[in-house]
């Protein structure tokens, strides 16, 4: 069992950051915390889809003429790379639209704490 | 002609950035361009579905590289379907927002129609990609404009939109982590690749688990019944015109992903055999359905009403999803295309009432019959609709979600659409009664009133007169359009 | 947070530092051929070289030489470069984003294609930069 764990340990390191951003997004009461939550939740994902593009003895995906081009093996998997570019792009315009919310609603209601800001909607 | 499936996000896009630039020099040039690109995307999506009826489904690539190296493009029956529904309601709820956005938001239209016409592109770049990350891509651009235009208005929509950021980037992320893990296992991103390698690795835990993540995913994107919390909030306290642009059709889109990946990538007979997915799915609609509509029938603000009520119309169409047939696929297909009509009219009539009275409650609507000729006569046709009685459309999908229901030998299914009627009835018919039989006790706001501008009439009348005509017609919709998505599947 | 920093040296090395930003943030996004790198990575280190300025010199002496404004319209000029290149592929009758197609004089398909990619990349870069400093100036405006 020790050796599945040494064997697999970035996909664990991953799932673990994965529960600790859900549990971030949850269990905490100011918006700023859940917005950071869910950042790490996001970056968890990136990181998951990145370790499994690894191979062992396997360099960066960009053309080394001392390697040439004939054995794919020497170069890691490039697609995993650019959809994870692409992720990251979406996760900095998430990250700007919910600061931008953010900033609404402490202009409006002066305080970031979520069950504060539910109390005073309601009345 | 053979471009067909990339003009229509195209063109929309392409629209945006240039109403945005434009918009920065001269504002009164914005309007215009946006009606021009959603009229262009309209009128290529009407084209598409004629092509489509008559030669097949069109396949495109995307930089000429074939799949599965590139990116494809499909439009079948059930994309030509979704993409004329989605731009024919944007259209009629963008011609009526003008005036409504000219009296709450006047300073901030540049950037808000550059960001409609973005959520369009995002839309239906959803419904048209046959790759997978690509619909990610999509739905995360759609999502994030929709936030931002959700969030515009008044003190108590930013804090009803930062609830729906955080649950829909996790459904987002969900979906993606599903993405993921089926590209782990078979190699490739193209739906109709991975539906070919699928039944080699029929066993496969991984591909159980993207299923289940893609699943919850979407759900939290549609407002499935238990992840549902952030839909009434936002679609109370949203600008009335963005509420009737957003409401008919991006929930719509959620299940539409749910729809695809049920009949392109995991076909039915893998997803009720080796995890009852569709099962858990069509139960937990069935209880949303009445819990939804036992809400509905709680509220007294008309806002809150019509938003639990989506809830459970979006139910509806989880149920015909979760019963895994033809006839409940059927149903399921016709109630998006029948609520897009009925909710889009009215949200329309509620942000009507809203402009011109300044009412949303609704024990204050008492005697508005009287003053708001059409637009009541539109709410009548709309609330016979959404209870079920023939000849207006909503009867016809509540029908085959029936038929469904008894071909899968389920009757529990069965007796709550129709007990739900009755529930759409009583609260349905309370806001009749008020509107109607209780005589206004000489509000002053309520005697002022009268119909809204012809701008904002012409789409509720269309959308209403339109509820009746697709209701008469439906035989041919489902024999034509619907059916050749069916017998992809089964 | 936009009012100019007190300290001499801090303003002194940044402004020392930014042009050299500028010159790197140009060379990732034209290299990313050849080593990591491409059109948001250049992008994103153009726009930190503005958000520097803003951050140590203040906002009133940089608005003469990047106004509010610029953050918006070079995103979007950017943006239309990119959907321009595929606009162009379509006019000239292959699909959208096929750069083998652009009207371009005495170049093969393939060389066509090194192009086009390089095209697509500058509006990229030009389109991250934008959407950043407009971020970052929408989130430090006054009221």
């Amino acid at each position: 069992m020790f050796q599945v764990l040494l064997d697999h340990y970035p996909y664990y390191l991953s799932t673990a950051l994965i529960v600790i951003g859900v549990w971030g997004m949850l269990a905490k009461h100011n918006l700023m915390k859940k917005v950071i939550g869910m950042n790490i939740f996001q970056t968890a994902i990136i990181l998951l889809f990145i370790s499994s593009s690894v191979k062992f003895g396997a360099t960066v995906p960009t053309f080394d003429p001392k390697l040439g081009l004939e054995n794919t093996a020497l170069y890691v998997n490039p697609l995993p790379h650019v959809l994870m570019l692409t992720a990251i792009v979406v996760m900095v315009a998430t990250n700007g639209v919910a600061f931008a919310i953010l900033l609404l609603i402490y202009r409006r209601y002066r305080t970031l704490d979520e069950e504060e800001i539910l109390r005073r909607m309601r009345e | 002609m053979a471009q067909l499936p990339a003009i229509i996000p195209v063109s929309l896009l392409l629209s945006a950035f240039v109403a945005f630039l434009v918009g920065t020099f001269s504002r009164s040039l914005v309007y215009p361009i946006t009606l021009l690109g959603i009229v262009t995307a309209l009128v290529t999506a009407v084209m598409g579905l004629i092509r489509v009826l008559q030669d097949g489904a069109q396949h495109y690539y995307f930089g000429g590289w074939p799949p599965p190296l590139g990116i494809e493009y499909v439009l079948d029956h059930l994309s030509g379907f979704m993409t004329v529904l989605v731009m024919f309601i944007a259209l009629l709820s963008v011609i009526y927002s003008r005036r409504s956005f000219l009296q709450e938001v006047p300073e901030k239209i540049v950037p808000l129609y550059s960001l409609v016409l973005l959520m369009l592109a995002g839309l239906t770049g959803i419904i048209l990609t046959g790759d997978l990350f690509n619909l990610y891509v999509f739905l995360e651009i759609a999502s994030l404009a929709a936030y931002a235009i959700m969030a515009i208005g008044n003190d108590k929509a930013p804090v009803a939109v930062i609830r729906y950021v955080i649950m829909g980037t996790i459904g987002a992320c969900f979906y993606l982590l599903g993405v993921g893990f089926i590209y782990f296992a078979t190699g490739s991103l193209n739906m109709g690749d991975v539906a070919r390698i699928l039944p080699g690795i029929y066993g496969s835990r991984l591909i159980v688990v993207a299923m289940t993540f893609i699943v919850i995913g979407m759900a939290l994107k549609m407002a499935l019944f238990p992840l549902h919390i952030w839909l009434p909030d936002v679609y109370t306290y949203s600008p009335s015109a963005v509420v009737a642009l957003i409401a008919p059709i991006m929930t719509k889109v959620g299940a539409y992903v749910l729809i695809r990946m049920l009949v392109s990538v995991f076909l039915p007979n893998y997803l009720t055999s080796v995890l009852p997915v569709t099962l858990m799915i069509g139960w937990l609609a069935a209880v949303g359905i009445v819990a939804m509509s036992i809400m509905a029938i709680a509220q007294k603000d008309f806002r809150r009403m019509l938003a639990y009520s989506s809830v459970a119309q979006i139910c509806y169409v989880a149920l015909g999803i979760g019963l895994a047939n033809p006839f409940g696929l059927i149903g399921a297909l016709l109630h998006i295309l029948n609520h897009a009509f009925m909710k889009g009219c009215l949200f329309q009539i509620s942000g009507g009432i809203r402009y011109r009275a300044g009412l949303w409650q609704i024990p204050q609507f008492a005697g508005l019959g009287r003053h708001m000729r059409w637009t009541m006569g539109a709410f009548t046709v709309a609330a016979i609709s959404m209870v079920g009685i023939p000849p207006a459309c909503g009867f016809f999908s509540k029908w085959y979600l029936v038929l469904g229901c008894i071909d899968a030998g389920n009757w529990v299914f069965a007796v709550v659409v129709v007990a739900s009627s009755l529930l759409n009835a009583v609260y349905f018919f309370r806001v009749l009664e008020k509107v109607y039989m209780v005589p206004s006790n000489n509000d002053s706001t309520v005697t002022a009133a009268s119909d809204p501008p012809g701008e904002m009439l012409a789409p509720i009348l269309v959308l209403a007169s339109g509820i009746i005509i697709l209701g008469v017609i439906n035989a041919v919709i489902v024999t034509q359009i619907l059916e050749p998505i069916v017998s992809l599947a089964f | 947070m936009i009012a100019k920093y007190r300290d001499l040296i801090v303003s002194l090395a940044c402004r020392l530092m930014v042009p050299f930003m500028f010159l790197f943030g140009f060379y990732v996004t034209m290299f990313g051929h050849y080593g990591p790198g491409g059109g948001f990575q250049g992008g994103t280190i153009m726009a930190s070289g503005v958000i520097l300025l803003r951050l140590s010199l203040g906002r009133q002496a940089t608005i003469k030489k990047f106004p509010l404004e610029l953050g918006h319209i070079v995103g979007v000029i950017g943006l239309l470069i990119y959907s321009a290149t595929g606009l162009i592929s379509i006019l000239a009758g292959g699909e959208y984003l096929n750069y083998a197609y652009l009207p371009i004089p005495g170049m093969s398909g393939a060389e066509r294609q090194h192009l086009g990619i390089l095209f697509v990349e500058i509006g990229v870069a030009l389109g991250v930069f934008g959407v950043l400093l407009s971020i970052f100036d929408s989130l430090t405006k006054e009221g």
